[in-house]
């Protein structure tokens, strides 16, 4: 295999397994804020549990991973339960400033929790045996968990597409993001709806986090550090769409790795520049429905 | 003024409650007793708390600093999370005369306003097109870049170290930086009040009434004929500007500047300190900053890891107890 | 029959006795140090490394105080702002009084505050980190007992030239501490006979080494220098482990940063054999860390971890308690400095150290480490010392 080639491969190879663990955390927040128009700033809070719920059991309990994935999903689905039945809703359809206020403090909330229970120092995340190694697929091999990431995303946004379009609870999803008022008046429950659907993106979110602790260092201030990477792939990809953050998560993953490669130097740069070229193009989004 | 007369009418059959009411919005723009408040209250900090001067100067430079953020949030209904792209640029730029040979503070000042005007106005003309999660997102890549450049630039800026060797000459000739923060404290006290009374002007000026109506119906204000995007353009420019003096004020008092003037942290911060004193009223910045930063440096001194939860459970208190932060409650308290 | 005299007397001398008694103590000398370190920000776990070793030495040593001598700590959190940090430090100054400063994480809030030492004449230690090597010049009331960069680049870039690697990669942080690690290692390794075959400058802001270590391979260099802060040490590491790095035949060097030890335990198998220097390991061979780490163990048990910055604030009290000890807690700004110029300390966890009365700035070991299995555990093993080492930016660059 060429060098040049087998570096291209190797760069689009985890471009790609980066930008799934981005799409994995901001696909919840894309469907929730297309639908309540909701700024949720904390969003990474819910992919930073998942991922201390996954590191806590594997390493302190000896769970299993596939077990502490799951755990991590369900965990992390109550939990914003009951942030929203609590807080948000009291925020639907009210002031922005109200909503980024209410977020960056459970942000900041949760770092100083997050150091009051686990501490300052990053969790350690180590994929298990199965996982690990490498996977030849005869011209050259691959990483085995990063295989892993890129076969969880496609999967998941698969089944994510499969769902809105086929079942009844995306049909309504998709009735509430084009036009709530009318979702309404034909008679969804609309509230249940905006409770499920949270609670099914912040789930995304944390087994995201999980999946990606490998990617993305588990820490206290996780939710602070890479608040911009979500905000940028949703508004990129478009409000209240499933295939827009997974067309702007592989644009940012795949061409932020490529141009860090090329030009390491503008590498800071790049992906800022990408976000705003790409914004003023589509100021809706890639995608954009709501 | 001509249009006086129209606002009023005199209604000689109405109720007096409803005449209260014209009287009172018609007033609006009237200098009341309460709003020598703040200025007697800084004036008496000078002498009641000479040791905390330092600490009193950032304040009044960043009470500056969210009352430009003001203008254009609470205003102009723009939100930004990227407004400390030009309070670094105009402490950049002051900080940079200073360090060069320049030190004189006043041209100083308005050259850190004139900058950070200037990269208003660029950013304003390519941002200013959206609305939404979108300007959200544009005015903090804008304030990104910055940030990039500047650390690129380590040979201008002084990058990841700061910018060392600022020397400010003595304001006039005759009054010096000391270390007391003495002069620091009455040139910031000095010029937030004349910045405010240019915000004041401003605001309770037919351009500033139009703003309030570009904030809460822009489509009737196209069909009336007002030009938005003209409009919006000019105060998010003036904002910058007053960012920018911010920012300079500080440079010049702190003699330093680094890349933590213009992150997402100091953008976020001001936004902050200014949704919980209450925005759009003018005197959000006065009551939210202050508050946050002597709570805040209270805290570092007893346990500085913790005071993370504890602003961000005063955060989410605002925003549940006090909506319009702590000037919307006074509001509500007293009808 | 008590007379009237006899009344007086015996009130005077109640009284007299009551003077006598409630005559006030030996006058207690409280020595006031202002402490400035970042407990809140990115380098939070920098911050709270040092704090356990502060808490720690206190613990320990506060019997050792002269009589009647207190010892008063003022701790402030600059949350990683230089500008804070120097408001801070002017407040302890003309607030709290403080005799001393120490503490501080980032060079520039070093350099933010030593201006400040000499406007007032308050002396300032630097304990736990700063590594900028013309940080001591800035002001004559300035002195450091942690350590430098160039003091960590340079020996490690003339001993890899000495081991017969020819060509040299460096990839590191794209901001001054990761410039002055590149330089430092460059001219340590071009001045013994290498060639440098690349360099990268990496985002500071960096989730992903991938691509960066995907370029060092490429150029298929003998040995790669990398240096990035402390934090993203586990993140660096996990890119080496996915492009199979240390397969391709690459060797991996850089400083103590990459391989904090408090982090080596949970980074899997991937750093065996990567080569740094540092001024401090667990795994360090001497009586003094052994009782160093019994008392770690003792206070702090599994919790934690010791690591050079650790070990530089342990230091920096050890100095401020020896000059408590010298002065009885009486001491001018220049009396400290002249104490500490030419302090030694041969009972460091570190090994040797001193503080170089020229340029006031910290002269220690400089040990070569490899990455290999203590008892089952990962832990940076000494393999060379070079003793006494001086800043060799210093060196090269003598003041005017």
């Amino acid at each position: 295999m060429s060098n040049s080639l087998s570096a291209v491969i190797s760069i689009g190879f985890h471009g790609l397994a980066f930008a799934m663990v981005l799409y994995l955390i901001s696909v919840g927040l894309s469907v929730t804020m297309g639908m309540m128009g909701f700024v949720n700033l904390a969003h990474g809070v819910f992919a930073m549990l998942g991922g201390y719920v996954l590191t806590s059991l594997m390493s302190r309990m000896g769970v299993p991973f596939a077990l502490a994935l799951v755990c991590a999903f369900v965990a992390t689905a109550l939990g914003s339960i009951v942030v929203e039945r609590l807080l948000y809703r009291r925020l639907y359809g009210g002031d922005e400033l109200d909503q980024v206020l209410l977020t960056m403090g459970l942000i900041f909330m949760s770092v100083a929790a997050a150091t009051y229970i686990w501490g300052p120092l990053q969790q350690p995340m180590h994929p298990p045996r199965w996982l690990s190694g490498q996977v030849d697929l005869g011209f050259r091999s691959f990483p085995g968990y990063r295989s892993f990431l890129i076969l969880c995303g496609a999967a998941l946004v698969t089944t994510l597409w499969l769902g809105l379009e086929r079942t009844r609870f995306g049909m309504k999803v998709r009735a509430a993001v084009d036009n709530l008022r009318m979702a309404q008046s034909v008679g969804i429950n609309t509230s249940r709806l905006f409770t499920l659907t949270f609670a099914l993106g912040s789930g995304l979110a944390g087994l995201g986090g999980a999946l990606g602790a490998d990617l993305l260092a588990i820490n206290p201030s996780y939710a602070l550090e890479n608040l911009v990477f979500f905000l940028i792939v949703v508004a990129v990809g478009g409000l209240g769409s499933i295939r827009g953050p997974f067309i702007a998560a592989l644009l940012i993953g795949i061409a932020d790795t490529g141009f860090k490669y090329l030009l390491p130097e503008l590498g800071a740069f790049f992906i800022y520049a990408l976000t705003m070229a790409l914004l003023l193009w589509r100021p809706r989004g890639l995608f954009g429905r709501a | 003024m001509a249009t006086e007369g129209l606002v009023r009418p005199r209604l000689a059959a109405g109720p007096p409650p409803a005449q209260q009411a014209i009287d009172a919005f018609a007033g609006r723009h009237r200098y009341r007793l309460l709003e020598a408040l703040p200025w007697a209250a800084a004036v008496a900090a000078y002498f009641l708390f000479p040791s905390y001067l330092p600490l009193g100067a950032q304040i009044l430079a960043t009470i500056l600093f969210a009352l430009s953020a003001d203008l254009v949030l609470g205003y102009a209904g723009i939100v930004t999370l990227g407004h400390a792209a030009f309070f670094g640029t105009g402490a950049y730029t002051a900080g940079i005369l200073a360090a060069n040979g320049w030190g004189e503070p006043i041209s100083g000042l308005f050259a850190g306003a004139a900058i950070a005007a200037l990269i208003g106005f660029v950013s304003g003309c390519i941002v200013l097109r959206t609305t939404g999660l979108t300007l959200l997102m544009q005015t903090l890549v804008v304030a990104t870049l910055l940030y990039e450049a500047a650390n690129k630039a380590s040979w201008i800026t002084g990058g990841d170290d700061g910018l060392q060797g600022m020397e400010v000459w003595p304001i006039f000739g005759q009054f010096r930086f000391d270390m007391f923060g003495r002069t620091g404290y009455l040139y910031c006290l000095i010029v937030l009040f004349l910045c405010w009374y240019l915000a004041r002007r401003i605001v309770h000026s037919p351009f500033g009434r139009s703003l309030t109506g570009i904030r809460e119906n822009v489509r009737r204000m196209h069909a009336i004929g007002a030009p938005v995007r003209r409009r919006r353009l000019i105060i998010y420019t003036i904002s910058a500007a007053l960012a920018g003096t911010a920012g300079a004020l500080i440079a010049q008092t702190t003699g330093f500047v680094g890349l933590s003037f213009l992150n997402l942290e100091r953008s976020g911060g001001v936004l902050i300190m200014l949704i919980i004193g209450g925005v759009g009223r003018l005197y959000g910045a006065f009551i939210g900053v202050p508050l946050y930063m002597i709570a805040q440096n209270r805290f570092s001194e007893i346990e500085p890891v913790y005071w993370y939860f504890w602003i961000g459970l005063l955060m989410v208190l605002v925003v549940v107890f006090a909506r319009g932060g702590i000037l919307g409650l006074v509001e509500r308290l007293r009808r | 029959m008590i007379g009237r005299r006899s009344a007086a007397a015996s009130i005077a001398v109640a009284l007299m006795s009551l003077a006598i008694v409630a005559r006030p103590a030996p006058a207690q000398t409280v020595v006031k140090v202002g402490l400035i370190s970042s407990y809140t920000g990115f380098v939070a776990q920098a911050g709270d490394q040092a704090q356990k070793a502060i808490d720690l030495y206190l613990k320990e040593h506060d019997k050792d105080l002269p009589p009647g001598v207190k010892l008063e700590i003022l701790r402030r959190d600059d949350t990683a702002n230089p500008e804070v940090a120097k408001r801070l430090a002017q407040e302890l100054i003309t607030r709290d009084h403080v005799q001393l400063l120490t503490g501080v994480i980032l060079s520039p809030a070093a350099a933010a505050i030593a201006p400040l030492t000499a406007e007032a004449k308050v002396p300032l230690l630097i304990s736990i980190a700063a590594g900028g090597s013309a940080i001591p010049r800035i002001s004559p009331y300035v002195a450091r007992v942690s350590f430098t960069l160039w003091q960590q680049g340079y020996p490690i870039g003339k001993w890899a030239a000495e081991q017969g690697w020819k060509k040299a990669f460096t990839a590191v942080s794209d901001f001054i501490p990761g410039h002055d690690s590149e330089v430092s290692f460059t001219k340590g390794f071009t001045d013994s006979g290498g060639q440098i075959a690349g360099a990268v400058r990496m985002p500071p802001q960096n989730p992903d080494f991938v691509p960066f270590v995907q370029r060092i391979r490429d150029a298929k260099p003998d040995v790669v220098f990398i240096w990035v802060p402390s934090v993203q040490g586990t993140a660096f590491v996990k890119a080496i482990r996915d492009l199979g790095l240390r397969d391709a035949g690459v060797q991996i060097t850089s400083a103590q940063d990459l391989l904090p030890d408090e982090q080596l335990p949970a980074m899997g198998d991937t750093p065996l054999g990567v080569i740094t220097s540092g001024i401090y390991s667990t795994a360090g061979e001497r009586p003094t860390n052994t009782a160093f780490l019994a008392a770690w163990q003792r206070e702090y048990a599994d919790t934690a971890i010791p690591n050079f910055l650790s070990v530089g604030a342990w230091d920096g009290m050890t100095a401020i308690f020896d000059l408590i000890k010298a002065t009885k807690g009486k001491f001018t700004a220049d009396e400290a400095m002249s104490f500490f110029k030419g302090w030694q300390n041969p009972d460091s966890p570190r090994g040797p150290i001193m503080i170089d009365p020229d340029t006031r700035d910290i002269v220690q070991n400089i040990y070569i480490r490899r990455v290999d299995k203590l008892e089952g555990r990962l832990a940076n093993v000494e393999i060379a010392t070079i003793p006494q080492v001086k800043d060799p930016w210093k060196e090269l660059n003598p003041a005017k």
